[in-house]
């Protein structure tokens, strides 16, 4: 497994990982500064969130803390034409590419399905059928190749792909359907396996019986295993992926190894299924204590620290009173986008609701 | 005399599973986060305690492999019970379920037989992200080969997943999920009716209200409005989907002359529009008004913020009682 940090934030590149550790050596202490402001934005969100889900304001919530490490860092190791196709968990690899978090409070509160232009942040909707999304970006960066994108050397024109999933996803036929089609296709892609060690109350050891970094080797895309909870070896795993299927090496497979140590959902009580010594295990090695010592130990001083801290409450009194704030979507969303133009059906049935609504006295 | 218990319906399904695996210890229950968990409704709550990880397990997350395995094991003697998580995650498992389990009693002319239960929570109304409030049952009503029953009571939640393990062919049973907390008496005792009966539960002379599943409870609903607006309207739930119970409807039609079949899934190409085929076919001397129905709209399932204005509550089927009630 490679890993940099190790949890009390020692800093360390293994000789195996020389050409990794290159790259998080060209690393400015902004950009250092900006991963741990991401991740310690993305967990002040995420805490916002479950409490406003508690206070019924959302229909649900997915936290994501604990895996700030493996999303931030990634997120950032994915360059600016790339397209990223995400499971319904990426909240942090989101913020690295500028989709808005109301975006995503909008949908778990039930005001659409996504509604973000995925051209726009190269973000694509959040999936929740299980595997689906994979072979969504593999048709994508298979795409991509037939555009002639990949390997020009122009670093303006050339793309690749990344996907997301979770160790649970990973049983998906989807998934090995994927594995094979970017193999013989050659795709640029990399798939990116946030093992979070569970899906809902099943342990990944349900889902696998070999290491899921060799899951793609019978297909033909060789992998590795990174710390999920060191963000800067999941940028760097990410960023030498990227840049290598973007130059035409084909896919690769990265598994992060990190703990979901949240609920599945606000609707989950993980206490049936696992043991509160095991989340005390990966508490101490949380991905953003971690990075504090090493950053600390860069010589970033107490007043960053601060303002981090106020920023995230600052996110966190924003993000609530905009979602207070959010309306009701109109009744006519119903029918909106079911096709691209007017639909017989469709048009009278909307007609028939706005009749209706008004006959009974207006909707609410 | 007959023991009685007051069960919600997910505990009575969890009862009638728990009585059938006693009955049989040919009876397998597995899918995801079945065993530990008792899956995310706790609907097999106990039973990885009880029967052990040979009879209760956890399958890895694969809708195709949880049916295409059940049949393998039902070609060895077994009879799986199966849980797909939520209706929206039934379509991996397209291929296994209507072109395999399906079809293999037919292709095998009768060797083989397939008693796999394929339990699906469906339908909307709990404010759920996309792809766990859909209803998908005609997908699956239009494949000859499956018996498709959805419980809306306690009682015949703990009694028709019982006849649904007894069936020597496929069964999926479409579990009314907003309802699951919805409590009433079981008779642990004596079986109410066969799996494919339709049941008269209120009688009027007006019009016949037709409905299954969740909507039974917001039928019944509208008939009490209904009675005190003075129309008098024959509640019926319907409880198998396929084979769908003629007999009893055609019996009721034939009495009031007018028919509204409700039910949350999209009325196009629905169950709700066979039955008004079938109804018009062969009752047409005895029809007042061409049988009307109300459900869902013909779009995808909204997000939840829409999901009211969405599903047919009383008040729209009421709508439909005084159009009808108008010819
Ligand atoms: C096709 C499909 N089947 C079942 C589900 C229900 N479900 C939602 S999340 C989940 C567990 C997924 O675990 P994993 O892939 O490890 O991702 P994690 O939630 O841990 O991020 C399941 C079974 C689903 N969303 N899609
Ligand atoms: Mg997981």
């Amino acid at each position: 497994m490679m890993q940099f940090l190790a949890p009390d934030g020692t800093f360390g590149v293994p000789k195996e990982y020389a050409q990794y550790g290159e790259l998080v050596d060209a690393l400015t202490i902004e950009d250092l500064t900006k991963f741990y402001r991401d991740m310690a934005r993305i967990r002040r969100f995420d805490i916002e969130a479950i409490a406003l889900q508690r206070q019924g304001q959302l229909g649900l919530w997915v936290p994501a803390i604990g895996q700030e490490g493996a999303q931030i860092g990634s997120g950032y190791g994915v360059g600016p034409n790339d397209h990223i196709f995400p499971s319904y968990r990426e909240h942090g690899v989101a913020i690295t590419h500028g989709v808005e978090l109301m975006s995503i409070l909008k949908m778990m509160r039930g005001v659409n399905h996504g509604g973000w232009n995925p051209e726009e942040t190269r973000f694509h909707l959040y999936a929740i059928v299980l595997g689906s999304q994979v072979l969504h970006a593999v048709g994508y960066a298979m795409g991509v190749k037939f555009d002639g994108l990949v390997g020009t050397g122009d670093k303006d024109k050339d793309l690749a792909v990344i996907s997301y999933f979770g160790d649970g996803a990973t049983a998906e036929g989807d998934v090995s359907e994927s594995l094979l089609f970017a193999a013989i296709n050659d795709s640029p892609i990399v798939f990116f396996v946030q093992n979070n060690q569970w899906a809902i109350s099943a342990p990944v050891e349900k889902q696998t019986k070999v290491p899921l970094y060799r899951r793609g080797e019978g297909f033909g895309v060789s992998g590795m295993r990174v710390d999920g909870n060191d963000v800067l070896a999941c940028y760097a795993a990410t960023k030498f992926h990227m840049d290598q299927a973007r130059a035409g090496h084909g896919p690769y497979l990265i598994e992060a190894l990190t703990y979901r140590v949240g609920a599945h959902t606000t609707s989950d009580d993980p206490t049936k299924y696992r043991s509160e010594e095991e989340v005390e295990y990966w508490k101490a090695r949380d991905p953003i204590i971690r990075f504090e010592k090493f950053l600390r130990r860069q010589g970033v001083a107490d007043d960053f620290f601060e303002e981090v801290k106020h920023a995230g409450d600052e996110l966190a009194a924003q993000i609530r009173a905009e979602t207070f704030a959010l309306p009701t979507p109109p009744l006519e969303n119903i029918f909106h986008n079911v096709y691209s133009d007017e639909h017989p059906d469709i048009e009278r049935q909307k007609a028939w609701l706005q009749a209706y609504e008004q006959q009974m006295g207006g909707h609410e | 005399m007959s023991s009685y218990k007051d069960m919600a319906i997910a505990k009575a399904l969890n009862a009638g599973l728990q009585k059938a695996m006693q009955d049989d210890e040919k009876v397998l229950v597995f899918g995801e986060d079945v065993a530990e968990l008792g899956g995310v409704f706790r609907v097999t709550e106990g039973l990885h305690k009880e029967f052990g990880e040979k009879r209760v397990f956890n399958s890895p997350i694969a809708e195709s492999g949880i049916v295409g395995t059940a049949i393998g094991l039902a070609m060895r003697g077994y009879r799986p019970v199966a849980e797909i998580q939520f209706d929206g995650f039934v379509f991996p498992a397209f291929n296994q379920i209507t072109s395999q389990l399906a079809k293999l009693t037919y292709r095998s002319e009768g060797f083989m037989q397939m008693p796999v239960v394929i339990r699906i929570p469906y339908g909307g109304g709990i404010g759920a992200v996309e792809h766990h409030s859909e209803s998908p049952e005609a997908y699956f009503a239009h494949t000859a080969g499956l018996r498709i029953i959805s419980p809306s009571n306690p009682n015949d939640a703990y009694w028709m997943i019982q006849q649904a393990i007894q069936s020597p062919d496929p069964v999926i049973v479409f579990e009314p999920k907003r309802r699951y907390w919805q409590k009433g008496p079981v008779n642990l005792d004596v079986a109410p009716m066969p799996m494919h009966s339709a049941r008269l539960l209120r009688e009027g002379n007006q019009v016949t209200l037709l409905a299954y599943g969740p909507m039974v409870t917001t039928a019944l609903q509208a008939a009490e409005i209904g009675a005190e607006e003075g129309v008098s309207i024959e509640v019926i739930d319907l409880r198998s989907l396929a084979p769908v119970d003629y007999p009893t409807i055609f019996a009721s039609v034939q009495k009031t002359g007018r028919l509204v079949v409700a039910a949350e899934a999209p009325t196009n190409v629905s169950i709700s529009s066979e039955i008004a085929a079938r109804v018009a076919e062969h009752n047409f001397y005895h029809l007042e008004a061409p049988v009307l129905r109300v459900g869902g709209f013909d779009t995808p399932y909204p997000p939840s913020k829409l999901e009211e204005a969405y599903l047919p509550d009383a008040d729209r089927i009421l709508e439909a009682v005084d159009r009808i009630m108008a010819y």
